[in-house]
């Protein structure tokens, strides 16, 4: 009962309480009523969707699969597709290796030069070459219009190994030592006994990794300027909802095709967005530890 | 061999605890640091470090040497090496040329707009969150406004396109409030601005407030007790509690922030713009991915990459400078 005299809500903290909920759900529905026009749009009558005005909160008249039935034959989207999942397979793959790697040698005591070169590195961070040299030193080294150029560019960077570093400090020394006394090497104390207790940070890591190279379509516009059939899921879904969707349409033999576009497009919106808009709720809890870390070490 | 010896000896006796099998703190103190002898001992770091700097050389360090363009008449058959030196002119022809007052005026207000609107708005949003405790509710909240992050920024700008043209949602929106025909906004002059602010918004609101959440949650509980015996209001309380209990985190991200104001990204502005509003929309970046990328004149635009990073880099040191000064808080 004491207790609820210090908390009582007091007629203008309830009147706050309320408005705060109300501008809360407001901001809630702004960020959802889009996803929810496109889902809806998508599966009603492509025909109807394009004289439509407005937002469309339930499938106009019934429910119609046919702008799916046309993206599924279209067939350099799931090229995009199949291409995008190689290329996070391999950034996971090499950002993994390379951060461990850094962040190995940066932490602990096993190299006297560590803060010289880390500075070094974090150089990086304040100052950059930008993009026209950047495109200059990839052409050079013969990279413009290879899988390379879509993977190693971006795959190891200071924020990482900062993330990394840190979370290979706070495990102790000992353990290390001990490892030592029994023979281990460098390699089986890197990736047997330091590695498995960085297993979260090392997970956060990978989801940034997943999450860049899934929304990536800056260095295929700029790496890959002939070599089409590499591109990307976002090159192609840039070709759909910038250039026109006619290709796609017209290639499934469907006279009239302009009518069918925007269905077409949110189709392919949702096609390339559910599964990760799927997926994130589940593993949201390590964007928030990693979004911390990242902020207070870094 | 003795050297190692004594090295050694040293280092097991040192006083400092011993942390791994390589140099020992101790140790390393009491003798002159020897490179030949840590490199003997500790080869396979070497070789890491050699791997991680050789990255960092090709893809962070040669860029920068390739800023020297910025002074040449560059051709890629001659290289940079070989190819003429023109001092300043190409930095004189962007500065004299018809586009450089519109770039500059378009950066300055993007970054400026998106720093006023998109710096406080994750703060407000997490303040207000925080004031909630229906656990259910604000789970829900969070979860659905952190959504739009991971639209990517294709999709993102895709659909910006779609709602703001004739007969898009946000078009009949705004026709149905100022009253006349729904028309397409994003040609119209300064809402090119506006519209890439609000599109920033819509994807970075949430997912912006995450660390100042964790923040949040990080203030010491018994401040607030002892603010309310004192009889401070939940108002008061948000002045002298929570706001100093987060300024560190807001100080920080300000910094990173203000670094970025002049260099607005190019890919959204990319996917968004068109030739109908250049005028509007063109920024340095844009311009440099276009003179660069597709005009191939590979001196000019390394020029003006340049002068935005280093107004970039400028802008980063100067409120690092200021916020220590002020605060005694700042990134380095």
């Amino acid at each position: 009962m004491k207790q609820s005299k210090l908390n009582r809500v007091t007629p203008s903290r309830a009147l706050f309480l309320v408005i705060a909920v109300i501008i809360l759900t407001a901001i809630a529905v702004v960020c959802f009523i889009p996803i929810w026009h496109v889902l809806m749009a998508s599966i009603s009558d492509p025909t109807q969707v394009n004289v439509s005005k407005g937002l469309i909160i339930a499938p106009l008249e019934r429910v119609d699969l046919t702008a799916y039935s046309m993206i599924l034959s279209y067939k350099t989207l799931w090229s995009g597709y199949r291409n995008t999942i190689f290329y996070i397979i391999l950034s996971c793959a090499l950002t993994g290796v390379l951060t461990v790697i850094a962040g190995f040698v940066f932490s602990g005591s096993r190299f006297y030069y560590r803060n010289t070169f880390m500075l070094i590195i974090s150089f990086t961070m304040l100052f950059n070459g930008g993009m026209i040299p950047t495109y200059m030193v990839i052409r050079s080294i013969g990279m413009v219009d290879t899988v390379a150029a879509m993977v190693v560019p971006g795959a190891l960077s200071v924020f990482n190994i900062i993330l990394m570093r840190t979370s290979m400090q706070e495990i102790s020394g000992a353990l290390e030592e001990a490892a030592r006394l029994d023979g281990a090497n460098d390699f089986v104390i890197m990736f047997q006994i330091i590695l498995p207790l960085c297993k979260a940070t090392f997970a956060v890591i990978m989801l940034f990794t997943i999450v860049m190279k899934w929304n990536d379509y800056m260095s295929a516009l700029l790496y890959l300027p002939t070599e089409t059939g590499l591109y990307p899921l976002q090159m192609e879904l840039r070709k759909i909802l910038f250039q026109s969707s006619q290709e796609i349409t017209s290639s499934s033999s469907v006279s009239n095709a302009t009518v069918y576009a925007r269905g077409v497009e949110y189709a392919a919106i949702i096609v390339s967005t559910l599964p990760i808009l799927l997926v994130y709720p589940f593993v949201q809890k390590y964007f928030v530890t990693g979004m911390t870390i990242g902020a207070v070490k870094a | 061999m003795k050297k190692r010896e004594k090295a050694e000896k040293i280092g097991a006796s040192a006083s400092r605890p011993v942390t791994g099998g390589y140099i020992i703190g101790g140790g390393v103190r009491a003798v002159p640091h020897n490179l030949i002898l840590d490199i003997r001992r500790n080869k396979l770091i070497y070789i890491l470090l050699v791997i991680v700097l050789a990255f960092f050389a090709v893809f962070n360090y040669a860029p920068m040497v390739g800023l020297l363009m910025a002074f040449q008449d560059f051709s890629p058959e001659r290289g940079i090496f070989g190819s003429e030196w023109v001092g300043f002119e190409n930095f004189v022809n962007f500065f004299s040329g018809p586009y450089a007052g519109r770039l500059i005026r378009n950066t300055i207000a993007i970054g400026v707009l998106d720093l006023v609107v998109n710096f406080p708005a994750p703060i407000i949003f997490a303040l207000l969150l925080n004031e909630i405790h229906e656990k259910y509710f604000k789970k829900t909240i969070q979860t659905i406004s952190y959504m739009p992050y991971f639209i990517s920024a294709v999709v993102a700008c895709g659909l910006v396109m779609d709602f703001t043209e004739a007969g898009g949602p946000i078009s009949v929106l705004v026709a149905n409030i100022v009253g006349g025909e729904s028309v397409n906004l994003i040609n119209q002059k300064q809402n090119f601005w506006l519209i890439y602010v609000l599109q920033n918004m819509w994807r970075g609101l949430g997912y912006g407030s995450i660390i100042y959440l964790s923040a949040l949650s990080s203030v010491d509980q018994e401040l607030y007790e002892a603010a309310r015996v004192d009889g401070a209001g939940k108002w008061k309380q948000m002045i002298h509690v929570t706001l100093p209990g987060i300024s560190t985190m807001i100080i920080m991200m300000l910094i990173l922030r203000m670094g970025a104001v002049f260099s607005v990204g190019a890919d959204k502005i990319l996917l968004l713009y068109s030739p109908a509003n250049y005028e509007y929309s063109d920024v340095i970046n844009t311009y440099v991915y276009r003179m660069g990328m597709t005009q191939a004149d590979y001196g000019l635009s390394t020029a003006v990459g340049l002068f935005n990073s280093i107004i970039g880099t400028i802008l980063l040191m100067t409120t690092n400078a200021i916020t220590k000064k002020l605060t005694d808080t700042a990134m380095f």
